[in-house]
């Protein structure tokens, strides 16, 4: 009855959006959901747990930041056709709209048998379910000289959207022209598949505008392009004919700082201007400290129908740190889309009704190939009970058949409705 | 009496379990699969802007319709035609149900 209840109150609160945490103060909660960073992935299950149980469900969002700052769009501050302020959104509504307790800390340890998320200031969150995104960290240690080099500011990644962001930018425009920006891409994979292709295009069109004698080297560790080949090569051919050069099979083993030089594991050194080097990535760092990340110490291991960890009970893990099922990207938009997926199951298991067997992901990767023309890759990944893992549904996704300005106006319109799903 | 009381009871709890069970259950998969439409629509198809169509409140027959016309390449688009594709027929009843429900 209470469950019936509360379910209908979740139901008629999604639909009117009529939820405040006023009208719900008078019921008893129904169990205590921490959520272990304020990301893409995070923020929504903190949103998506209150939403789905209707307000019956306490939730408590871990996270050191001020304000989210979105990755996707933030090429577009190093093209300098954006500001690191359009990227940014408060937190305050998952409080005050959705009544997301928020703790700006961070977490340090997890504790699975006692159930509880051990704090930086040293206190302690109690969980009946805990949803952890932290994200990636750069594996730095992989590539000689770039933990230094990054630490002085000499050779930035600008993968992680933030005072980075600024700086690469900052680094482009202190470049004089006919000077060369060259990036490094890690093997696969990594966060956001066709980002640093992006980024590519993104700086060779600041060239175009105002340094058209510059040059845009990518220099990947991959046998390809990673995603949207076909669509990103030509325009590196047709609009940026002579300015961005392609090199696949460049694995960065080493950097200097003072000569901006990459070394290769096989190919010859490469010097440049403004060098952006991305580093192998892995998991968060509290994923790798309590052993969530149980596949090669990188990525996380789940049960895929409701992204609960092999590794730990009452524990799931959404978002760029897990080990991705066949065909799905490390992308802001997939960790929202997991984030639901988990929340409906946590929701499902404090409230003991059945959990979806069949969960929906869907993934939109929009590009900016210069200030206004953008391509897309789109793909719906449906649980298949028998594999045990998600797979695209034949048939469904795909790619733009070239840049256009519409898409550009709906990957601008997809950043504001995804911040305000997140966030709103 | 008292036995045949509490057998009655027990012979019917069961059904009245699992009956409130597949209620609640189908309305939390229903908010969960309109949830994959949110990132571009808006949470619960409230859409933010006027460049992507809302979805809240909309007539039932019209979504349902739309998104098979995109299904099989009737209506043109730029993303529509390839995510409705992933949808079974079922889903497209559900999705129309629930965001012609939505106050708007």
């Amino acid at each position: 009855m209470d469950r019936r209840r509360f379910l209908q109150g979740a139901a008629a609160a999604g639909i009117s959006g009529s939820l405040g945490c006023a009208s719900m103060g008078a019921a008893p909660s129904k169990g205590r959901v921490v959520v272990i960073g304020g990301g893409y992935g995070g923020a929504t299950a903190a949103k998506y747990v209150r939403l789905f149980s209707g307000g019956a469900i306490d939730v408590t969002l871990v996270e050191p930041g001020a304000a989210f700052v979105s990755c996707p769009i933030s090429n577009l501050v190093i093209g300098g056709t954006k500001t690191l302020a359009d990227l940014t959104t408060s937190y305050d509504a998952l409080s005050s709209r959705h009544g997301v307790r928020r703790v700006r800390d961070s977490a340090t340890g997890i504790d699975a048998a006692g159930k509880t998320v051990k704090l930086a200031s040293g206190e302690a969150l109690a969980y009946d379910k805990l949803i952890v995104s932290p994200g990636i960290d750069l594996m730095y240690d992989r590539i000689e000289g770039l933990q230094a080099a990054n630490a002085g500011g000499q050779i930035l990644q600008a993968w992680k959207a933030g005072p980075e962001t600024v700086a690469l930018r900052a680094q482009l425009e202190a470049m004089p022209d006919g000077g060369v920006y060259a990036i490094t891409i890690p093997e696969a994979p990594y966060r956001c598949p066709p980002g640093p292709y992006e980024r590519a295009c993104q700086v060779a069109s600041y060239f175009k505008r105002a340094k058209p004698r510059s040059k845009v080297l990518i220099l990947d560790a991959n046998q390809d392009v990673t995603s949207k080949g076909p669509l990103f090569k030509r325009v590196w051919a047709e609009q940026y004919k002579g300015m961005v050069e392609y090199r696949p099979q460049h694995n960065a083993s080493q950097v200097d700082a003072r000569s901006k030089t990459v070394k290769f594991e096989v190919q010859q050194d490469v010097r440049a201007d403004v060098l952006n080097v991305l580093p192998p990535m892995r998991a968060g760092s509290i994923a790798v400290q309590t052993g969530l990340a149980n596949v090669n110490g990188r990525w996380c291991n789940l049960d895929y129908q409701t992204f609960e960890s092999t590794a730990m009970k009452d524990v799931h893990v959404i978002g760029d740190s897990i080990q991705i099922a066949p065909l799905m990207p490390k992308s802001g938009h997939m960790a929202n889309a997991q984030a639901k997926v988990a929340a409906a199951a946590v929701v499902a298991r404090l409230l003991n009704i059945e959990v979806n067997p069949v969960p929906m992901l869907t993934n939109t990767c929009y590009s900016f190939v210069d200030d206004k023309n953008v391509i897309h890759v789109a793909s719906v990944h449906r649980y298949d009970a028998d594999k045990k893992t998600f797979l695209t549904v034949p048939g469904s996704g795909g790619v733009s058949a070239g840049p256009t300005e519409v898409e550009g106006q709906y990957a601008l319109s997809w950043a504001r409705n995804i911040w305000a799903d997140t966030l709103g | 009496m008292r036995t045949r009381h509490w057998a009655a009871v027990l012979a019917a709890l069961p059904v009245s379990i699992s009956a409130a069970l597949a209620q609640d259950a189908s309305a939390l998969r229903a908010s969960g699969l309109a949830a994959i439409c949110a990132q571009c629509h808006g949470t619960n198809g409230r859409t933010q802007g006027d460049t992507v169509p809302g979805l809240a409140g909309r007539n039932r027959e019209q979504i349902a319709s739309l998104l098979r016309e995109f299904r099989e390449g009737k209506r043109p688009a730029t993303v529509m035609h390839q995510i409705s594709k992933g949808l079974t027929d079922q889903q497209v009843d559900t999705l129309a149900a629930y965001f012609a429900a939505v106050k708007n």
